[in-house]
């Protein structure tokens, strides 16, 4: 990283601390927005964290690692979670997660390399009764096809 | 996602309701005459555990502390289970009436959403309708008019941990720790977040609230059985036409259900989700009550062309995944149960080898600390007793592929 881009990171949690107060329960918002902004949480920004909250570093990365949409590596800019669970896996889910990996010519669970798509297996969405499901990001896509799953993708700029 | 509103039906919560009354009724009675209605309606936890509300309520209440919460638990995270989303979405002047009167109740001056991640979605409707509410003075300072009335509702986001649905878990996560469950005692009641008094209560349960606090306690113990009062929202999904939310009393039977969802050659029902139990086509008269079938909603409707087995193996990779690693009976036993389904279906499996198992998932279920690991071998014992035919000739040239 470089040291411009360390000082902007800085000035960016001192903003969120800011926001939401130097509490340890403001803890998962401040992790939250980071990995919205940066769609993941650097060694860097965790020790920042640490530092502003008067914590040890261990204890954001304990944080970190616990949560499924947290994370410490970098991801793509858009991450994409289809549904493995019972209802979406009797409704082919597997159909929808094949037709994903071959479009973007990646497996589940990595990232291609123009960094724009991580895809990745989810535990139930919720959407049970319009499986099979997937997520882009915060927004939500149900009763898919494999061909619309795909649509969904090209549609993201 | 379809908004179905207009189409619902039921007794309760899917009745009529004008956004605000619950709350401009419960102001005209006391906390003691609130209590006194909902204890008498029994109303029990609809989140699975099936607490009576109003014994959780009375000890929040007796709390003497400067500061409490009401914490409204839309962590939802059961495999197969959608109904708070769809409360949150069509329904959320239940769910936040229902938490102005418990804070008026309780003597709470704020609420806490703690809405799962994957409900991330559903924030910005909601902000907007707490905006609405604030607006129409039915949240924030002196509420009605009503001097020393204040109560506002915050929402939290999660970030993705089946875990943070059990209530001691979510308040770690809400302190900005990991999703660990606490020992209990103390209860939440007593010593809950920050350490304060703290009720959590599911969606569900708090929709409930307003229709209490309008028709009494007696109107709703009309509806469902002696030990089960009122309607239960159950989400039904899987092998049936119409996969959705309905709303029926307790009481109602499987057979009952599965007609309603048009499910049609039906060979099981888990009910409950990953944690609960799969019931056999014998057993379709059996009713939905804890008196018999307790369940936090969740449905899921399994055809004559499914594999047992297979399914058994979605639960035990969701469980494996999804156990907070603190306990060893857990941590461990869940794998330990996910390779025995491993070995079955490679039929490379002893007899004596499952029934260990089975013991194992018995002594999981009382030697876990939360309700994650003392649920989770319900499925692994039930499948494999239930379907111990289908299961074992499947290595032996069986039907399934
Ligand atoms: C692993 C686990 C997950 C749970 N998930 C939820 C949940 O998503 N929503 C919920 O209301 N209760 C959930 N519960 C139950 C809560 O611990 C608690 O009993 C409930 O929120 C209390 O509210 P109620 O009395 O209104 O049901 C879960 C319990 C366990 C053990
Ligand atoms: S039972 Fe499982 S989820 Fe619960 S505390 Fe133990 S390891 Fe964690
Ligand atoms: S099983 Fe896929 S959304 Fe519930």
């Amino acid at each position: 990283m470089l040291v411009s881009e360390k000082t902007s990171l800085t000035e960016e949690i001192e903003l969120l601390v800011q926001k939401y107060g130097n509490d340890r329960s403001s803890l998962l918002k401040i992790l939250q927005d980071v990995q919205k902004n940066h769609r993941y949480i650097s060694e860097f920004a965790q020790q920042e964290i640490a530092r502003l909250l008067k914590i040890h570093p261990v204890e954001v990365y304990s944080v970190v690692s616990f949560y499924a949409f947290l994370n410490s590596k970098p991801k793509g800019r858009n991450i994409v979670r289809i549904c493995r669970t019972i209802t979406c896996d009797m409704k082919n889910k597997e159909a929808i997660a094949k037709a994903v990996e071959r479009e973007l010519g990646i497996k589940m669970g990595e990232t291609t390399k123009d960094k724009k798509f991580t895809i990745e297996y989810a535990n139930c969405l919720g959407l049970c009764d319009e499986g099979p499901a997937m997520a882009i990001n915060e927004r939500v896509y149900t009763k898919l096809t494999p061909e619309k799953a795909v649509e969904y993708l090209n549609s993201v700029k | 996602m379809e908004n179905k509103k207009h189409t619902r039906k039921g007794d309760i919560i899917f009745s009529d309701y004008t956004p605000g009354d619950g709350i401009k009724k419960a102001v005209t009675l006391s906390r003691e005459d609130i209590l006194f209605e909902i204890k008498d309606s029994k109303l029990k936890g609809r989140g699975g555990a099936g607490f009576p509300v109003s014994t959780k309520w009375m000890l929040a209440a007796a709390a003497i502390s400067d500061e409490k919460y009401i914490v409204c638990n839309a962590d939802e995270g059961e495999p197969g289970t959608f109904k708070d989303r769809v409360l949150l979405y069509e329904y959320p002047e239940l769910v936040f009436d229902g938490m102005v009167i418990a804070g008026y109740t309780i003597g709470a001056k704020k609420g806490i959403v703690y809405l799962r991640g994957e409900y991330e979605h559903a924030l910005k409707p909601l902000e907007d309708y707490l905006q609405k509410m604030r607006d129409e003075n039915l949240l924030g300072k002196s509420i009605l008019g009503i001097r020393n009335f204040n109560f506002d509702i915050e929402i939290f986001v999660g970030s993705s941990a089946y875990v943070c649905g059990e209530e001691t878990a979510l308040i770690e996560s809400l302190e900005g720790n990991r999703g660990e469950a606490r020992n209990r005692p103390p209860y939440p009641v007593n010593t809950g977040f920050k350490k304060k008094p703290t009720s959590v209560n599911n969606v569900e349960t708090l929709c409930c609230i307003p229709h209490i606090v309008l028709n009494g306690g007696n109107w709703f113990k009309k509806f469902g059985t002696g030990e089960s009062t009122g309607t239960k929202i159950f989400s039904i999904s899987g092998d049936c036409e119409k996969p959705d939310v309905y709303e029926l009393p307790w009481g109602t039977t499987l057979k009952e259900l599965l007609e309603i969802s048009g499910a049609q050659n039906t060979k099981a029902v888990q009910i409950g989700g990953a944690s609960g139990q799969c019931v056999p086509k014998a057993q379709f008269n059996r009713k939905l009550a804890y008196e018999d079938l307790p369940t936090g909603g969740s449905i899921i409707v399994f055809n004559e062309s499914r594999n047992m087995l297979k399914v058994l193996k979605n639960f035990m990779e969701f469980f494996v995944e999804e156990s907070c690693g603190q306990c060893t009976p857990c941590r461990i036993g869940n794998r330990k149960l996910l390779e025995g389904v491993n070995m079955i279906e490679k039929g490379e499996y002893t007899f004596t080898y499952l029934n260990k198992l089975k013991e194992l998932g018995k002594t999981m279920q009382v030697a876990s600390k939360c309700g994650l690991g003392q649920s989770s071998p319900n499925s692994f014992i039930s499948i494999l007793e239930n379907f111990n035919d289908e299961i074992f000739s499947y290595n032996n040239g069986g039907t399934h592929a």
